[in-house]
C-alpha cells in the first residue's frame, strides 16, 4: 500500500512518484522555480523544501522521492520561514525591480515574494553589476535579473537540444569573472526558437519585440494553429488593441508541448505589414486602380462566365491554397467544380 | 503523396510526431527537418539524446541533425533508389527480413526481391558514392531495431522518379514489419501548415473530398446531390500541367488563391509566359505577391490570425485556426469572398460560418465524419476519426493496410533528368533556410526573423571555390538551360565537391529561375532537387554587401 500523510491527510501515490507529484496529483500546491517537467530539470532552487517527520532537515519535493507512510508537511512555519530566506537570497542576489521589468506580472519570483510576505530587501552589498546580452535582434537577456534556476539551460540542451547554453559544469574559479555562472548563450548554435525564453520563470530572458508593447494584464490571449509549417504547432497569439504583440507555445499539448521554432515565435509581423493588401484591385491599362467589393467580384464572376462560355469549362482552372484553412480548401475547389465547371483544381502540395 | 496512396492505400503520414522520441532507431532520408520542421525535429533528437535512438541520417548535404546521427550516408544527389534497394539487399541477404510480416501482410515481395538482388553494396557504392560498409551498417541497424521510423519530405519527392523513391521507402518498413504499431511506418513530412487539409478536402484534380476519385460515377453521383450540381467526369489538370496548357493557350482563366507560382515553381520564366499569355488572372492573397502584380484583379484576403477554421497538419491532426485581431481595411477572410463570389456567379450558397462549411465537410468526408468543433475544444483527433464517439486514429494500418496487402514495388535505379556535362559541370540542388519560408511574403517581412537570413547564399564545397578563386560573399553566376541568376556564395562543407545549394525563398536570385520543370510522371512533381549548372566568377565592383 503506498500511502503517506500530507498536510494531516492520507493520501495514496505512484510508485515512483515524488513528493511533489504525489502532492501535485491530490491538488495541494508545492511552489517550485527551477523545476520544468519536460526536461526532468529540478533540484536547483530548494523553493520546494518541504518537511518530512524524522528526516534532519528540510527536503526538496521535487527530488524526494515519496515514501510508504512518510508524514510530510508543504506549509509549516519551518518550511515557510525557509522559503522565505530563500527568496530573500534570490532578491539580495539580483536586479529586481517590477517597476522596470517586462515581466512584471508574469513573474514567478514576483508572485513568490508577495506570497511569502517578502519586504523591503537590500541588494547584497558588492553586489557586482552583472552584464545585459542585446546582441540579437530577437532574445534580450539581462543577467541581472538571473535566478540562476537552469530552466533556460535545460530547456535548450534538453527539450529543443540545440546546446546553445552550455551546462555550467567546472569550478567557479575557472570562469571568467562576472558572467560565472550565468547561463550565455553561445551565437553560433543558437537558432533563436525562444525556448529559453519561455522557461526563464523571471524577466532575465525577454522577447525583445514585444518590448514596451503591452503589460501581461492588458493582453488577451488566443490559442490558434502556427501558420508556417505542417507540424501544426499550438500557440497563443497576445492581443492588444487589435494587435498581435507576442506568441508562446501552449504547454503541455500535442503536437508541440509548448516548443516553437524560431518562425513560430517571431514571425508574426507580417500580419500588421503595411503593404497588406487592404483593398481589391483592377488592373487598367497596365496599372492597379483600387475597387469596391461588388465592382471586383462582379468582374471576376462575368470574365470567367465570358471564357467559360467562349471556350468551354476546361479553359478555366483554380489554384488553392497550402496555406488556407480546411473550410475555405473545401469552398474553392467546389467553386471551381461547380462554378466552372472542371476538375482543374490543384495547389501546391508538390512544392 | 502518391507513392504511398499506391503502396499502402494511404497517402498521410502513418504514425505521429511525439512517437518518434520512442523509436529504437530512426532514418531521416531527404528531410533538412531541424531547419523545414523544427519543432517535430526537437522529437527525432530528444529521442536520440534522452533515450538512446539510433539516427540515420541520409542526405547529400551535410545537415544540422547529422551532428545528432549513429550513421550519415551521403549519397550523390538522385540516387536514393540505389541506396535503398542496397539497403534492403543486405536485410534479406543477413536474414534481417520480418518473414511473417510479408507473408502474412504483403504481395509481390518475390518480384521485388529479384530486383534488389541486383543492388550488392558494392555496386551501389558505386551508383551512390555511399562506402559500401557504411550502407551494410545502416541496413543492420534499421533491420534489426525493434521499431524504427522511416522521415522524409522534398528530398525525396522532388525528383522525376521521385514516386518510386517513396515506394522504396514503403518497401524498406514492409520488408522489416515496421508498421501499424507505435514508432514505425513511413512519414512524409508536410512542408506547409495546411498541406495535408488542402489534399483531403479535394484541391487535387482527381480526387474529390476524402480522395474519393472524380472518375468513379457513385462517387460523383454523392457530390452531385450533395452539391445540386453537374461534375464532369475527367481528371482535371495538375498546377504545372495548367501552366503549361496556359502557355499554349488552352487555359485561359486562372484564379489562384494564396499562392505565389511565379517564385514558387519551377522554371519561373515558363510559368510567368504562362500567366502573361491568359485572357484574365484574379490573385487572392494578403500581398501584393510577385504573381498578384501579374493579375488582372486582386482580391484582398485575411491571414490566419484574422480567421477562424480548422487546419489538418501532418500528422493528420485537425486543429482549430482562432480569429484574434481583424483584417485590414477591406480584406475578408478567403472563405467570405468564396461564399461572395459563388453567390455572384449564381450557385446559392449560404455559408454563415466556418463552422457551417466544416459541417458540410463532415458529410462529405468520411475521415472526417466524426469530428465537430465542439469536440475541437477539449479534444485533439487525428482522421479516420468517422463517428462522434471515435477517438482519431494516431497510427494507420494497424493489423491490415489501407489497401489490404502492402504491395511490394519491384525499382530499378534511375538517373535524374538532367545529369552534369562539359557546359553545365555542377549538380544544384535546392531547399529551405531556418529563417525564411517559402517566398518570403510572411518572413521577409518579419523583423529580426528576416535579418538572421536577409539575403540569398549558395552554398559551395571549399575545394570548388578554391578552384574557381571565389571567396566566401562573394557574387557568382549561376546558370542553367532556363536561366541565369547572381547570388552570393557561401563555402561551406555542407556541401560535397561539385554540388551547390541555394535556398528557393529569394525573388531576387530565384533558384527557379534555374530548375527544371521535367516532372514525376505520377505525381508530377518537378525535380527541384537536381538540375546542371554552371558557376562563373564576375568581376564586378559595387555590388558586394
Amino acid at each position: 500500500m503506498n500511502s503517506l500523510t500530507l498536510n494531516g491527510k492520507n493520501i495514496s501515490f505512484e510508485p515512483g512518484q515524488t513528493i511533489l507529484e504525489a502532492a501535485r496529483t491530490h491538488g495541494v500546491d508545492i511552489p517550485t522555480l527551477c523545476h520544468l517537467q519536460a526536461a526532468d530539470h529540478k533540484g536547483v532552487c530548494r523553493i520546494c523544501v518541504v518537511e518530512v517527520q524524522g528526516a534532519d532537515r528540510l527536503l526538496p519535493a521535487c527530488a524526494t522521492p515519496a515514501g510508504d507512510g512518510m508524514v510530510v508537511d508543504t506549509h509549516s512555519s519551518k518550511v515557510v520561514q525557509e522559503r522565505k530566506m530563500l527568496l530573500e537570497l534570490l532578491v539580495a542576489n539580483g536586479d529586481h525591480n517590477c517597476l522596470f521589468c517586462e515581466a512584471n506580472g508574469d513573474c514567478k519570483l514576483q508572485a513568490l515574494v508577495y506570497e511569502y510576505g517578502v519586504k523591503n530587501v537590500a541588494r547584497r552589498a558588492g553586489y557586482e553589476q552583472r552584464p545585459i546580452d542585446d546582441a540579437t535582434p530577437m532574445i534580450l537577456r539581462d543577467f541581472n535579473k538571473c535566478v540562476l534556476c537552469g530552466r533556460c539551460v535545460a530547456a535548450c540542451n534538453d527539450v529543443q537540444v540545440n546546446n546553445a547554453i552550455p551546462y555550467p559544469f567546472g569550478r567557479r574559479e575557472d570562469k571568467p569573472p562576472v558572467t560565472g555562472w550565468l547561463p550565455v548563450a553561445d551565437y553560433d548554435r543558437c537558432v533563436h526558437c525562444g525556448e529559453c525564453v519561455q522557461a526563464c520563470p523571471v524577466g532575465a530572458l525577454l522577447e525583445k519585440k514585444a518590448l514596451g508593447k503591452a503589460m501581461t494584464w492588458q493582453t488577451q490571449k488566443v490559442r490558434t494553429t502556427c501558420p508556417y509549417c505542417g507540424v501544426g504547432c499550438q500557440m497563443w497569439l497576445h492581443v492588444k488593441d487589435n494587435q498581435v504583440v507576442k506568441v508562446t507555445g501552449v504547454e503541455d499539448v500535442l503536437p508541440n508541448r509548448g516548443r516553437l521554432c524560431v518562425k513560430g515565435r517571431f514571425g508574426y509581423d507580417f500580419v500588421h505589414a503595411p503593404d497588406r493588401l487592404t483593398t481589391p484591385l483592377i488592373k487598367e491599362n497596365g496599372a492597379f486602380r483600387e475597387a469596391g467589393w461588388d465592382e471586383a467580384l462582379g468582374l471576376v464572376a462575368s470574365r470567367f462566365s465570358e471564357i467559360k462560355a467562349a471556350h468551354g469549362p476546361q479553359s478555366l482552372a483554380g489554384f488553392t491554397s497550402a496555406r488556407a484553412t480546411n473550410e475555405e480548401n473545401y469552398l474553392m475547389q467546389k467553386l471551381v467544380r461547380t462554378g466552372f465547371g472542371t476538375n482543374n483544381i490543384d495547389h501546391c502540395a508538390r512544392l | 503523396m502518391a507513392g504511398l496512396a499506391v503502396s499502402l492505400g494511404s497517402g498521410a503520414m502513418t504514425n505521429s510526431i511525439a512517437e518518434m522520441e520512442d523509436a529504437e532507431v530512426l532514418i531521416v532520408i531527404g528531410s533538412n527537418t531541424t531547419i523545414a520542421h523544427p519543432v517535430l525535429a526537437t522529437f527525432v533528437k530528444q529521442g536520440v539524446v534522452r533515450k538512446g535512438a539510433q539516427l540515420i541520417v541520409i542526405d547529400p548535404r551535410r545537415i544540422p541533425l547529422v551532428d545528432q546521427s549513429a550513421i550519415w550516408l551521403r549519397q550523390r544527389p538522385g540516387t536514393d533508389i540505389a541506396l535503398i534497394n542496397g539497403l534492403m539487399h543486405t536485410i534479406i541477404k543477413e536474414n534481417l527480413a520480418d518473414t511473417a510480416f510479408i507473408a502474412e501482410r504483403c504481395e509481390n515481395f518475390e518480384e521485388m526481391r529479384k530486383v534488389v538482388e541486383g543492388y550488392s553494396p558494392e555496386r551501389v557504392e558505386e551508383i551512390t558514392g555511399v562506402p559500401a560498409g557504411e550502407i551494410v551498417k545502416a541496413a543492420r541497424l534499421y533491420g534489426q531495431a525493434g521499431k524504427a521510423m522511416i522521415l522524409y519530405t522534398m528530398g525525396i519527392t522532388q525528383h522525376t522518379h521521385g514516386t518510386d523513391n517513396v515506394k522504396s521507402l514503403a518497401n524498406l518498413a514492409m520488408l522489416t514489419g515496421n508498421f501499424g504499431r507505435p514508432s514505425t511506418g513511413v512519414n512524409p513530412l508536410r512542408g506547409q501548415n495546411n498541406v495535408q487539409g488542402a489534399c483531403d478536402m479535394g484541391g487535387l484534380p482527381n480526387v474529390l473530398p476524402g480522395y474519393q476519385p472524380v472518375i468513379d460515377e457513385t462517387v460523383r453521383a454523392k457530390f452531385e446531390a450533395l452539391w445540386k450540381a453537374p461534375l464532369d467526369a475527367r481528371v482535371g489538370m495538375t498546377l504545372t500541367d495548367a501552366m503549361t496548357a496556359a502557355a499554349d493557350g488552352r487555359i485561359k482563366g486562372v484564379f489562384i488563391m494564396g499562392e505565389n507560382p511565379v517564385v514558387s515553381d519551377a522554371d519561373s520564366h515558363h510559368v510567368m509566359a504562362a500567366l502573361k499569355k491568359l485572357d484574365f488572372l484574379v490573385v487572392q492573397d494578403i500581398f501584393l505577391t510577385e504573381t498578384a502584380a501579374m493579375a488582372d484583379v486582386v482580391l484582398p484576403a485575411a491571414c490566419f490570425a484574422e480567421k477562424d477554421g480548422t487546419f489538418s497538419n501532418t500528422e493528420r491532426r485537425v486543429q482549430r485556426v482562432r480569429k484574434a485581431v481583424n483584417p485590414p481595411g477591406q480584406a475578408l477572410a478567403d472563405w467570405q469572398i468564396l461564399t461572395a463570389l459563388a453567390n455572384v456567379m449564381g450557385l446559392d450558397w449560404k455559408y454563415e460560418s466556418p463552422q457551417a462549411i466544416f459541417e458540410e465537410i463532415r458529410v462529405a468526408t468520411p475521415s472526417y465524419a466524426g469530428i465537430t468543433y465542439e469536440r475541437l475544444e477539449k479534444e485533439t483527433l487525428q482522421w479516420p476519426c468517422p463517428t462522434a464517439d471515435h477517438p482519431g486514429t494516431p497510427i494507420l494500418h494497424v493489423g491490415r493496410f489501407s489497401r489490404g496487402k502492402g504491395l511490394f514495388a519491384p525499382i530499378e535505379h534511375q538517373e535524374p533528368f538532367e545529369l552534369t556535362d562539359e557546359a553545365y559541370p555542377m549538380t544544384l540542388t535546392t531547399g529551405r533556410v531556418l529563417y525564411q519560408y517559402h517566398t518570403r511574403t510572411m518572413t521577409g517581412r518579419c523583423a529580426g526573423v528576416n535579418d538572421m537570413a536577409p539575403v540569398a547564399k549558395m552554398e559551395m564545397n571549399p575545394a570548388d571555390s578554391a578552384r574557381m578563386q571565389v571567396v566566401d560573399g562573394e557574387f557568382v553566376q549561376v546558370s542553367s538551360r532556363r536561366g541565369h541568376i547572381e547570388v552570393r556564395v557561401e563555402v561551406t562543407e555542407s556541401v560535397r565537391e561539385g554540388v551547390v545549394f541555394i535556398p528557393f525563398h529569394y525573388a531576387e536570385a530565384s533558384a527557379n529561375a534555374l530548375t527544371v520543370a521535367a516532372l514525376d510522371p505520377v505525381a508530377k512533381i518537378p525535380e527541384y532537387k537536381v538540375c546542371a549548372v554552371k558557376v562563373e566568377k564576375r568581376p564586378q565592383p559595387g555590388l558586394h554587401g
